[in-house]
Protein backbone atom coordinates (compact mmCIF):
# COMPACT_ATOMS: atom_id res chain seq x y z
CA UNK A 1 0.00 0.00 0.00
CA UNK A 2 1.41 3.07 -1.29
CA UNK A 3 0.72 5.26 2.24
CA UNK A 4 2.46 7.37 4.81
CA UNK A 5 4.09 4.93 6.54
CA UNK A 6 6.30 4.28 3.76
CA UNK A 7 8.23 7.40 4.41
CA UNK A 8 11.69 6.90 3.08
CA UNK A 9 12.95 9.93 1.04
CA UNK A 10 10.84 12.55 2.15
CA UNK A 11 11.89 15.54 2.80
CA UNK A 12 9.85 18.18 4.70
CA UNK A 13 9.13 16.27 8.28
CA UNK A 14 11.40 18.70 9.87
CA UNK A 15 14.11 18.52 12.69
CA UNK A 16 14.77 15.78 14.46
CA UNK A 17 14.14 15.86 18.53
CA UNK A 18 16.97 14.01 20.71
CA UNK A 19 15.54 13.70 23.63
CA UNK A 20 18.54 13.83 26.18
CA UNK A 21 18.24 10.63 29.41
CA UNK A 22 14.42 9.45 27.93
CA UNK A 23 12.09 7.29 29.70
CA UNK A 24 11.28 3.96 28.44
CA UNK A 25 7.46 4.93 28.56
CA UNK A 26 6.84 9.10 28.79
CA UNK A 27 3.56 8.21 30.33
CA UNK A 28 1.78 5.15 32.52
CA UNK A 29 -0.35 4.81 29.63
CA UNK A 30 2.16 4.66 26.85
CA UNK A 31 3.45 1.19 28.61
CA UNK A 32 0.21 -0.39 29.32
CA UNK A 33 -0.48 -0.05 25.82
CA UNK A 34 2.55 -1.74 24.60
CA UNK A 35 1.89 -4.45 26.82
CA UNK A 36 -1.27 -5.26 26.28
CA UNK A 37 -0.27 -5.22 22.89
CA UNK A 38 2.51 -8.25 23.51
CA UNK A 39 0.11 -9.77 25.61
CA UNK A 40 -3.02 -10.09 23.02
CA UNK A 41 -0.64 -11.31 20.55
CA UNK A 42 -0.36 -14.63 23.23
CA UNK A 43 -3.91 -15.19 21.38
CA UNK A 44 -2.75 -16.01 18.15
CA UNK A 45 -5.69 -14.38 16.80
CA UNK A 46 -2.91 -12.33 14.25
CA UNK A 47 0.51 -12.44 12.44
CA UNK A 48 2.98 -9.80 13.48
CA UNK A 49 2.63 -9.39 9.30
CA UNK A 50 -1.23 -8.26 9.93
CA UNK A 51 -0.23 -6.15 13.32
CA UNK A 52 1.91 -4.13 11.47
CA UNK A 53 -0.46 -3.94 8.82
CA UNK A 54 -3.20 -2.30 10.71
CA UNK A 55 -1.18 0.58 11.83
CA UNK A 56 -0.66 1.26 8.61
CA UNK A 57 -4.52 1.12 7.80
CA UNK A 58 -4.91 4.19 10.04
CA UNK A 59 -6.41 6.82 8.06
CA UNK A 60 -3.29 8.64 7.03
CA UNK A 61 -3.80 12.36 8.79
CA UNK A 62 -4.07 10.66 11.81
CA UNK A 63 -0.84 8.60 11.21
CA UNK A 64 1.47 11.44 10.31
CA UNK A 65 -0.91 13.25 13.56
CA UNK A 66 -0.46 10.91 16.58
CA UNK A 67 2.03 9.71 18.72
CA UNK A 68 3.59 6.52 18.33
CA UNK A 69 1.83 4.78 21.20
CA UNK A 70 -1.33 6.86 20.09
CA UNK A 71 -1.14 4.46 16.78
CA UNK A 72 -0.63 1.60 18.85
CA UNK A 73 -3.64 1.99 20.78
CA UNK A 74 -6.11 3.57 17.72
CA UNK A 75 -5.10 0.02 15.50
CA UNK A 76 -5.31 -2.05 19.02
CA UNK A 77 -8.95 -0.61 19.42
CA UNK A 78 -9.66 -0.94 15.63
CA UNK A 79 -8.01 -4.61 15.60
CA UNK A 80 -9.51 -6.23 18.86
CA UNK A 81 -13.15 -5.73 17.05
CA UNK A 82 -11.91 -6.82 13.62
CA UNK A 83 -10.94 -10.50 15.09
CA UNK A 84 -13.99 -10.21 17.88
CA UNK A 85 -12.34 -10.38 20.93
CA UNK A 86 -14.58 -7.41 21.56
CA UNK A 87 -17.30 -5.83 19.89
CA UNK A 88 -17.94 -2.31 19.30
CA UNK A 89 -20.23 -1.90 21.57
CA UNK A 90 -18.37 -3.19 24.42
CA UNK A 91 -15.38 -0.94 22.96
CA UNK A 92 -17.53 1.84 23.44
CA UNK A 93 -19.13 1.15 27.02
CA UNK A 94 -15.82 -0.42 28.38
CA UNK A 95 -18.28 -3.29 29.71
CA UNK A 96 -18.39 -6.53 28.47
CA UNK A 97 -21.98 -7.50 27.60
CA UNK A 98 -24.41 -9.12 29.72
CA UNK A 99 -24.15 -12.99 30.08
CA UNK A 100 -20.76 -12.89 27.55
CA UNK A 101 -18.21 -15.78 28.16
CA UNK A 102 -15.05 -15.12 30.25
CA UNK A 103 -11.80 -16.22 28.90
CA UNK A 104 -8.61 -16.76 30.89
CA UNK A 105 -5.79 -14.67 29.78
CA UNK A 106 -3.13 -16.87 27.80
CA UNK A 107 -0.20 -14.80 28.61
CA UNK A 108 1.13 -14.81 32.29
CA UNK A 109 3.49 -13.14 34.56
CA UNK A 110 6.04 -16.00 33.43
CA UNK A 111 5.80 -15.34 29.95
CA UNK A 112 6.24 -11.54 30.80
CA UNK A 113 9.39 -12.13 33.10
CA UNK A 114 11.39 -14.28 29.79
CA UNK A 115 12.17 -11.39 27.11
CA UNK A 116 11.29 -13.32 23.62
CA UNK A 117 11.41 -12.05 19.93
CA UNK A 118 8.30 -12.60 18.66
CA UNK A 119 8.39 -15.73 16.13
CA UNK A 120 9.20 -15.73 12.81
CA UNK A 121 10.20 -18.13 10.21
CA UNK A 122 13.09 -20.70 10.71
CA UNK A 123 15.85 -19.46 8.69
CA UNK A 124 16.90 -22.84 7.33
CA UNK A 125 14.44 -24.71 5.42
CA UNK A 126 16.22 -26.47 2.63
CA UNK A 127 13.48 -27.47 0.47
CA UNK A 128 12.93 -23.70 -0.25
CA UNK A 129 15.72 -22.83 -3.03
CA UNK A 130 17.13 -18.95 -3.44
CA UNK A 131 15.98 -17.29 -6.88
CA UNK A 132 19.06 -15.12 -6.66
CA UNK A 133 22.57 -15.69 -5.79
CA UNK A 134 25.22 -13.47 -3.51
CA UNK A 135 27.28 -11.17 -5.83
CA UNK A 136 24.45 -11.13 -8.95
CA UNK A 137 23.01 -7.84 -9.83
CA UNK A 138 19.03 -7.75 -9.24
CA UNK A 139 16.68 -4.83 -9.74
CA UNK A 140 13.40 -4.29 -7.37
CA UNK A 141 10.30 -5.00 -8.97
CA UNK A 142 8.19 -1.94 -9.96
CA UNK A 143 4.77 -3.03 -7.82
CA UNK A 144 2.24 -1.05 -6.01
CA UNK A 145 -0.22 -3.72 -4.05
CA UNK A 146 -2.68 -2.45 -1.98
CA UNK A 147 -2.30 -4.71 0.87
CA UNK A 148 1.24 -4.57 3.07
CA UNK A 149 3.90 -4.90 1.46
CA UNK A 150 7.72 -4.35 3.05
CA UNK A 151 9.32 -3.27 -0.51
CA UNK A 152 9.68 0.46 0.04
CA UNK A 153 8.54 2.74 -2.60
CA UNK A 154 11.77 4.42 -2.81
CA UNK A 155 13.66 1.27 -3.93
CA UNK A 156 10.99 0.20 -6.56
CA UNK A 157 12.56 0.06 -9.96
CA UNK A 158 16.34 0.22 -8.62
CA UNK A 159 19.06 -1.56 -9.47
CA UNK A 160 21.43 -2.79 -6.53
CA UNK A 161 23.59 -5.80 -5.78
CA UNK A 162 22.86 -8.76 -3.82
CA UNK A 163 25.24 -9.13 -0.65
CA UNK A 164 23.81 -11.67 1.53
CA UNK A 165 21.56 -14.83 1.82
CA UNK A 166 19.70 -14.88 5.34
CA UNK A 167 17.64 -17.48 4.39
CA UNK A 168 13.86 -18.37 4.62
CA UNK A 169 11.34 -16.12 5.66
CA UNK A 170 7.64 -15.55 5.30
CA UNK A 171 6.39 -13.72 2.73
CA UNK A 172 4.39 -10.44 4.15
CA UNK A 173 2.50 -9.28 1.36
CA UNK A 174 0.27 -12.68 1.78
CA UNK A 175 1.19 -13.55 5.35
CA UNK A 176 -0.63 -10.13 6.44
CA UNK A 177 -3.86 -10.74 4.64
CA UNK A 178 -3.66 -14.64 5.90
CA UNK A 179 -3.18 -15.79 2.10
CA UNK A 180 -0.42 -17.97 2.62
CA UNK A 181 3.16 -17.88 4.02
CA UNK A 182 4.99 -18.44 0.99
CA UNK A 183 8.03 -18.78 2.41
CA UNK A 184 11.35 -17.79 0.21
CA UNK A 185 14.94 -16.44 1.16
CA UNK A 186 15.41 -12.80 1.92
CA UNK A 187 18.91 -10.76 0.76
CA UNK A 188 20.70 -8.00 1.92
CA UNK A 189 20.40 -6.00 -1.95
CA UNK A 190 22.68 -2.75 -1.32
CA UNK A 191 21.77 -0.30 -3.52
CA UNK A 192 24.05 2.88 -4.62
CA UNK A 193 22.85 6.14 -3.17
CA UNK A 194 23.39 7.74 -6.54
CA UNK A 195 21.06 5.05 -8.29
CA UNK A 196 18.13 5.53 -5.56
CA UNK A 197 18.65 9.62 -4.87
CA UNK A 198 20.52 10.71 -8.61
CA UNK A 199 23.37 12.59 -8.88
CA UNK A 200 23.41 14.64 -5.73
CA UNK A 201 24.26 11.66 -3.34
CA UNK A 202 27.79 10.75 -2.57
CA UNK A 203 29.36 8.27 -4.63
CA UNK A 204 30.70 6.67 -1.43
CA UNK A 205 27.32 5.70 -0.08
CA UNK A 206 24.90 3.08 0.07
CA UNK A 207 21.14 2.04 1.25
CA UNK A 208 20.92 -1.56 2.41
CA UNK A 209 17.47 -3.13 2.23
CA UNK A 210 16.36 -6.63 3.10
CA UNK A 211 14.90 -7.85 0.23
CA UNK A 212 12.17 -11.09 -0.56
CA UNK A 213 12.61 -13.19 -3.57
CA UNK A 214 8.78 -12.07 -4.84
CA UNK A 215 10.25 -8.59 -4.36
CA UNK A 216 13.22 -8.86 -6.96
CA UNK A 217 13.57 -9.64 -10.62
CA UNK A 218 17.43 -10.70 -12.86
CA UNK A 219 18.55 -7.48 -14.55
CA UNK A 220 19.56 -9.46 -17.42
CA UNK A 221 22.75 -8.08 -17.44
CA UNK B 1 -12.98 1.66 10.60
CA UNK B 2 -14.89 4.88 10.91
CA UNK B 3 -16.76 4.57 14.18
CA UNK B 4 -17.18 6.74 17.33
CA UNK B 5 -13.83 6.20 18.25
CA UNK B 6 -12.62 8.72 15.23
CA UNK B 7 -14.95 11.43 16.84
CA UNK B 8 -13.15 11.62 19.85
CA UNK B 9 -9.67 10.97 17.74
CA UNK B 10 -10.37 14.30 16.28
CA UNK B 11 -11.23 16.11 19.25
CA UNK B 12 -7.83 15.29 20.58
CA UNK B 13 -6.21 16.67 17.15
CA UNK B 14 -8.42 19.79 18.07
CA UNK B 15 -6.67 19.90 21.61
CA UNK B 16 -2.99 19.36 19.95
CA UNK B 17 -3.40 21.52 17.15
CA UNK B 18 -4.65 24.63 20.21
CA UNK B 19 -2.18 23.50 22.38
CA UNK B 20 1.11 22.29 20.36
CA UNK B 21 0.55 21.04 16.89
CA UNK B 22 4.31 21.27 15.88
CA UNK B 23 5.11 19.33 19.31
CA UNK B 24 2.84 16.58 18.64
CA UNK B 25 4.00 16.13 14.64
CA UNK B 26 7.89 15.99 15.41
CA UNK B 27 7.67 14.05 18.60
CA UNK B 28 10.87 14.56 21.30
CA UNK B 29 11.62 16.31 24.30
CA UNK B 30 9.59 19.25 23.46
CA UNK B 31 6.77 16.81 22.70
CA UNK B 32 7.19 15.65 25.98
CA UNK B 33 7.26 18.33 28.28
CA UNK B 34 4.15 19.83 26.22
CA UNK B 35 2.09 16.10 27.26
CA UNK B 36 2.95 17.12 30.43
CA UNK B 37 1.51 20.33 30.39
CA UNK B 38 -1.24 18.94 28.49
CA UNK B 39 -2.36 16.84 31.08
CA UNK B 40 -2.65 19.36 33.82
CA UNK B 41 -4.76 21.11 31.95
CA UNK B 42 -7.16 18.15 29.89
CA UNK B 43 -7.38 14.55 31.07
CA UNK B 44 -5.71 12.94 28.28
CA UNK B 45 -7.77 10.85 25.65
CA UNK B 46 -5.33 8.44 25.00
CA UNK B 47 -4.61 7.86 28.88
CA UNK B 48 -8.16 7.36 29.55
CA UNK B 49 -9.12 5.19 26.67
CA UNK B 50 -6.44 2.62 27.83
CA UNK B 51 -7.73 2.57 31.18
CA UNK B 52 -10.72 1.78 30.01
CA UNK B 53 -9.63 -0.50 27.16
CA UNK B 54 -7.20 -2.25 29.81
CA UNK B 55 -10.29 -2.90 32.50
CA UNK B 56 -12.27 -4.23 29.54
CA UNK B 57 -10.09 -6.54 28.72
CA UNK B 58 -9.31 -7.62 32.18
CA UNK B 59 -13.12 -8.44 32.82
CA UNK B 60 -13.42 -10.20 29.59
CA UNK B 61 -10.14 -12.87 30.63
CA UNK B 62 -8.16 -11.58 27.87
CA UNK B 63 -5.49 -9.98 29.64
CA UNK B 64 -3.88 -10.21 33.33
CA UNK B 65 -2.78 -6.97 35.39
CA UNK B 66 -0.40 -8.54 36.56
CA UNK B 67 1.59 -9.91 33.86
CA UNK B 68 0.86 -6.33 32.17
CA UNK B 69 2.57 -5.29 35.27
CA UNK B 70 5.35 -7.39 35.11
CA UNK B 71 5.61 -6.79 31.21
CA UNK B 72 6.46 -2.96 31.88
CA UNK B 73 8.75 -3.94 34.72
CA UNK B 74 10.93 -5.81 32.11
CA UNK B 75 11.04 -3.37 29.64
CA UNK B 76 11.46 -0.85 31.78
CA UNK B 77 13.96 -2.34 33.98
CA UNK B 78 16.11 -5.70 32.41
CA UNK B 79 16.19 -4.79 28.64
CA UNK B 80 18.23 -1.37 27.48
CA UNK B 81 21.18 -0.59 25.61
CA UNK B 82 23.47 -1.69 28.69
CA UNK B 83 23.21 -5.11 27.51
CA UNK B 84 24.32 -3.86 23.69
CA UNK B 85 27.14 -1.65 25.25
CA UNK B 86 28.43 -5.17 27.43
CA UNK B 87 28.50 -7.19 23.85
CA UNK B 88 30.63 -3.44 22.31
CA UNK B 89 33.31 -3.79 25.50
CA UNK B 90 33.61 -7.38 25.25
CA UNK B 91 34.54 -7.00 21.05
CA UNK B 92 36.84 -4.05 21.69
CA UNK B 93 39.01 -5.91 24.30
CA UNK B 94 38.92 -9.98 22.58
CA UNK B 95 39.21 -9.65 19.18
CA UNK B 96 38.05 -13.50 19.33
CA UNK B 97 34.56 -12.62 20.76
CA UNK B 98 34.71 -9.88 18.08
CA UNK B 99 35.18 -12.76 14.63
CA UNK B 100 32.62 -14.61 16.70
CA UNK B 101 29.74 -11.71 16.89
CA UNK B 102 30.31 -10.17 13.69
CA UNK B 103 30.03 -13.73 11.59
CA UNK B 104 26.93 -15.42 14.42
CA UNK B 105 25.94 -11.92 16.41
CA UNK B 106 23.21 -14.71 18.29
CA UNK B 107 25.72 -16.69 19.86
CA UNK B 108 28.27 -14.18 20.22
CA UNK B 109 25.33 -11.97 22.36
CA UNK B 110 24.15 -15.31 24.19
CA UNK B 111 27.52 -16.02 25.75
CA UNK B 112 27.61 -12.40 27.53
CA UNK B 113 24.70 -13.79 29.51
CA UNK B 114 21.66 -12.91 27.43
CA UNK B 115 19.93 -16.59 26.33
CA UNK B 116 20.16 -17.07 22.55
CA UNK B 117 16.62 -17.66 22.35
CA UNK B 118 16.04 -13.92 23.91
CA UNK B 119 18.29 -12.44 20.65
CA UNK B 120 16.72 -14.24 18.02
CA UNK B 121 18.87 -15.85 15.27
CA UNK B 122 18.44 -13.22 12.76
CA UNK B 123 20.92 -10.09 14.70
CA UNK B 124 23.78 -8.57 12.52
CA UNK B 125 26.27 -6.57 13.73
CA UNK B 126 27.69 -4.22 11.50
CA UNK B 127 31.48 -2.60 12.60
CA UNK B 128 32.16 0.85 12.12
CA UNK B 129 36.00 1.66 10.88
CA UNK B 130 37.76 4.97 9.66
CA UNK B 131 36.21 4.25 6.53
CA UNK B 132 32.72 2.95 6.86
CA UNK B 133 30.09 4.30 8.86
CA UNK B 134 27.08 2.17 9.39
CA UNK B 135 23.40 3.66 10.21
CA UNK B 136 20.31 2.11 11.30
CA UNK B 137 16.58 2.90 10.31
CA UNK B 138 13.03 1.51 9.52
CA UNK B 139 11.70 3.61 7.07
CA UNK B 140 8.19 1.54 7.44
CA UNK B 141 7.55 1.63 10.91
CA UNK B 142 10.17 1.15 14.36
CA UNK B 143 11.83 -2.58 13.88
CA UNK B 144 14.87 -2.01 16.13
CA UNK B 145 16.96 -4.67 18.06
CA UNK B 146 15.23 -3.69 21.33
CA UNK B 147 16.60 -7.37 22.68
CA UNK B 148 19.67 -6.14 22.89
CA UNK B 149 19.39 -2.34 23.15
CA UNK B 150 15.62 -1.99 24.93
CA UNK B 151 12.77 -0.44 22.90
CA UNK B 152 13.65 2.00 20.73
CA UNK B 153 13.83 6.07 21.61
CA UNK B 154 11.26 8.79 20.15
CA UNK B 155 13.55 10.07 17.93
CA UNK B 156 14.17 6.39 15.77
CA UNK B 157 10.80 6.05 15.24
CA UNK B 158 9.89 9.45 14.53
CA UNK B 159 8.77 10.62 11.20
CA UNK B 160 11.87 13.22 10.63
CA UNK B 161 14.22 10.23 11.52
CA UNK B 162 12.48 7.54 9.01
CA UNK B 163 12.11 9.79 6.32
CA UNK B 164 15.47 11.53 6.02
CA UNK B 165 17.75 8.77 7.01
CA UNK B 166 18.25 6.87 3.71
CA UNK B 167 17.93 9.84 1.89
CA UNK B 168 20.24 12.67 3.17
CA UNK B 169 22.36 10.10 6.00
CA UNK B 170 25.03 12.43 5.92
CA UNK B 171 22.56 15.91 7.21
CA UNK B 172 21.18 13.23 9.84
CA UNK B 173 24.46 12.30 11.27
CA UNK B 174 25.56 16.71 11.53
CA UNK B 175 21.93 17.07 12.61
CA UNK B 176 23.22 14.54 15.30
CA UNK B 177 26.50 16.32 15.74
CA UNK B 178 28.72 13.83 13.64
CA UNK B 179 30.56 15.16 11.00
CA UNK B 180 31.78 12.53 8.21
CA UNK B 181 34.54 13.31 5.96
CA UNK B 182 33.52 12.60 2.31
CA UNK B 183 35.60 9.85 1.93
CA UNK B 184 34.13 7.78 4.49
CA UNK B 185 31.33 5.34 3.49
CA UNK B 186 27.93 5.94 4.35
CA UNK B 187 25.99 2.04 4.63
CA UNK B 188 22.18 2.69 5.76
CA UNK B 189 20.23 -0.09 6.89
CA UNK B 190 16.46 0.19 5.95
CA UNK B 191 15.27 -2.80 8.41
CA UNK B 192 12.92 -4.04 6.28
CA UNK B 193 12.56 -7.89 7.10
CA UNK B 194 12.61 -9.36 10.67
CA UNK B 195 16.51 -9.12 10.28
CA UNK B 196 18.17 -6.56 13.26
CA UNK B 197 21.04 -4.62 13.02
CA UNK B 198 23.18 -3.10 15.47
CA UNK B 199 26.41 -1.00 14.82
CA UNK B 200 29.85 -2.34 16.67
CA UNK B 201 31.13 1.32 16.65
CA UNK B 202 34.99 2.44 16.80
CA UNK B 203 36.83 2.13 19.85
CA UNK B 204 37.54 5.57 21.40
CA UNK B 205 41.53 6.69 21.38
CA UNK B 206 43.20 7.25 24.50
CA UNK B 207 40.90 4.11 25.73
CA UNK B 208 43.57 1.41 25.88
CA UNK B 209 43.67 1.10 29.53
CA UNK B 210 39.95 0.97 30.51
CA UNK B 211 39.11 -1.94 31.70
CA UNK B 212 35.63 -4.06 29.81
CA UNK B 213 33.28 -2.46 32.26
CA UNK B 214 34.66 0.68 32.42
CA UNK B 215 34.70 1.07 28.40
CA UNK B 216 31.02 -0.86 28.58
CA UNK B 217 29.90 2.39 30.88
CA UNK B 218 30.99 4.41 27.81
CA UNK B 219 28.94 2.82 25.13
CA UNK B 220 25.75 4.39 24.21
CA UNK B 221 22.89 3.76 22.42
CA UNK B 222 22.78 6.51 19.76
CA UNK B 223 26.40 4.80 18.83
CA UNK B 224 24.96 1.52 18.89
CA UNK B 225 22.31 2.44 16.21
CA UNK B 226 25.06 5.04 14.09
CA UNK B 227 24.32 8.18 15.01
CA UNK B 228 26.87 8.99 17.17
CA UNK B 229 30.87 7.92 17.95
CA UNK B 230 31.77 6.78 21.48
CA UNK B 231 33.67 9.26 23.35
CA UNK B 232 36.21 9.22 26.13
CA UNK B 233 34.08 11.32 29.10
CA UNK B 234 36.19 14.33 28.57
CA UNK B 235 35.05 14.50 25.32
CA UNK B 236 31.43 14.75 26.97
CA UNK B 237 29.51 11.41 25.89
CA UNK B 238 26.27 11.64 25.06
CA UNK B 239 23.63 10.02 26.54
Amino acid sequence: MNGVHDMGGMQCMGPIHHEANEPVFHSPWEGRVYAINRALSAWHKWNLDAWRYDIELLPPPDYLRMSYYEKWLAALENRIVKYAMVTKEELASGKPTLGSARATPVFTVAMARVVEPRITAPSNDPSVAPLFQVGERVRARNINPVGHTRLPRYARGKTGKVVLDHGVFLFPDTNSQFRGEKRQHVYSVQFAARELWGEGASPKDSVYLDMWDDYLEHTGS
Amino acid sequence: MADDKTSVDRRGFLKYAATGAVAAAAPGSMHAQDHDHDHQVVPSDPALRTKALESLLVEKGLVDQAALDALIDTFEHKVGPRNGAKVVARAWVDPNYKARLLSDAASAIAEIGLGKSAVGDHTLVLENTPKVHNLVVCTLCSCYPWTVLGLPPVWYKSTAYRSRAVIDPRGVLREFGLQLDEDVEVRVWDSTAELRYFVLPERPAGSENLSESELAELVTRDAMVGVARVLMPAGGAKA
